[in-house]
């Protein structure tokens, strides 16, 4: 029973670092902050998204998403400010330009033709 | 169409393996040959630190420290060598007054200006990772940001983009 509880822990619980005086009264506004800050990358952390980052670049982070919020900001208005400070690497999905049109067709293309290759085997 | 997959496999390997060479602590800036962003903070003088203070003064050296932060009191010689070439400003991030003043006294300061920045947004907007950091600017364009302490063999770096042409 007691290893039984520990894991659901475990899957239950949702990771997230954020300290209670960080958390916004306005629960409309907090989910925003939260979903913003499942798309930004804690840029020290080696693959942790700023939600989930107890390193300090990522409170502050997380700090003006919701100062912006709160000033009525949009979504991509904040992420778009972040991104033009930091570039794609702050990013978890790199914006679709020129030089990464084959990081989002390659994948896609390889499904295509190996599937055309294993059909037309038969 | 069976050596073509082998070129295409070869290829993924390639590009996997080049991946493996690159290092993941290089963190990239976003600033470089832009222009610096726009701010407006409390000196430690008490007067007002603007982003038009670095524009007009050729060739300046901005330094992101604290006196929380091991790594700056390190680098702290090479900038009151540099300070006597180009003029070196400052900004203290998440710094009390209280703090930095004795820390300043005891390791001189080669600040003309320190800007507080008492949140650690500035820091943002300069896209800091971590402290200590150092940008070079020219006419109000971002020329060189380096990340870490300035050590000694910087400073050749440091003098050569800094000399005046």
């Amino acid at each position: 029973m007691i290893i039984f509880i520990f894991f659901m822990n475990i899957i239950l619980s949702e990771a997230v670092a954020i300290e209670p005086n960080e958390i916004l009264k306005n629960k409309e506004l907090e989910a925003q902050a939260r979903a913003i800050g499942k798309e930004l990358r804690c840029l020290v952390c080696q693959n942790e998204d700023i939600q989930n980052s107890n390193a300090d670049i990522a409170k502050d982070l997380r700090k003006i998403v919701r100062i912006k919020l709160e000033k009525g900001e949009s979504k991509k208005e904040i992420i778009d400010f972040i991104h033009s400070k930091y570039g794609d690497f702050v990013l978890f999905s790199p914006p679709f330009r020129f030089d990464t049109v084959g990081l989002w067709l390659l994948p896609i293309s390889f499904f295509i033709l190996l599937t055309f290759y294993f059909f037309r085997k038969r | 169409m069976k050596y073509f997959l082998f070129c295409v496999f070869f290829f993924c390997i390639y590009i996997l393996y080049e991946g493996l060479q690159k290092d993941p602590n290089l963190v990239p800036s976003n600033l470089i040959s832009k222009e610096i962003p726009e701010f407006s903070i409390e000196s430690l003088q008490g007067k007002n630190f603007t982003n038009v203070d670095l524009e007009n003064k050729g060739v300046v050296i901005l330094n992101f420290f604290a006196s929380w932060c091991p790594p700056c009191k390190i680098e702290h010689p090479q900038l009151l060598q540099l300070s006597n070439i180009i003029p070196v400003f400052g900004i203290a991030k998440k710094n009390k007054k209280k703090d930095l003043l004795p820390w300043l006294e005891e390791l001189g300061s080669p600040y003309e200006v320190i800007g507080m920045d008492h949140n650690g947004l500035q820091s943002i907007n300069w896209g800091v990772y971590g402290l200590p950091e150092t940008f070079i600017i020219q006419d109000g364009l971002v020329k060189y940001r380096h990340v870490g302490p300035i050590l000694e063999r910087d400073l050749e770096i440091f003098k050569n983009l800094t000399r005046k042409e």
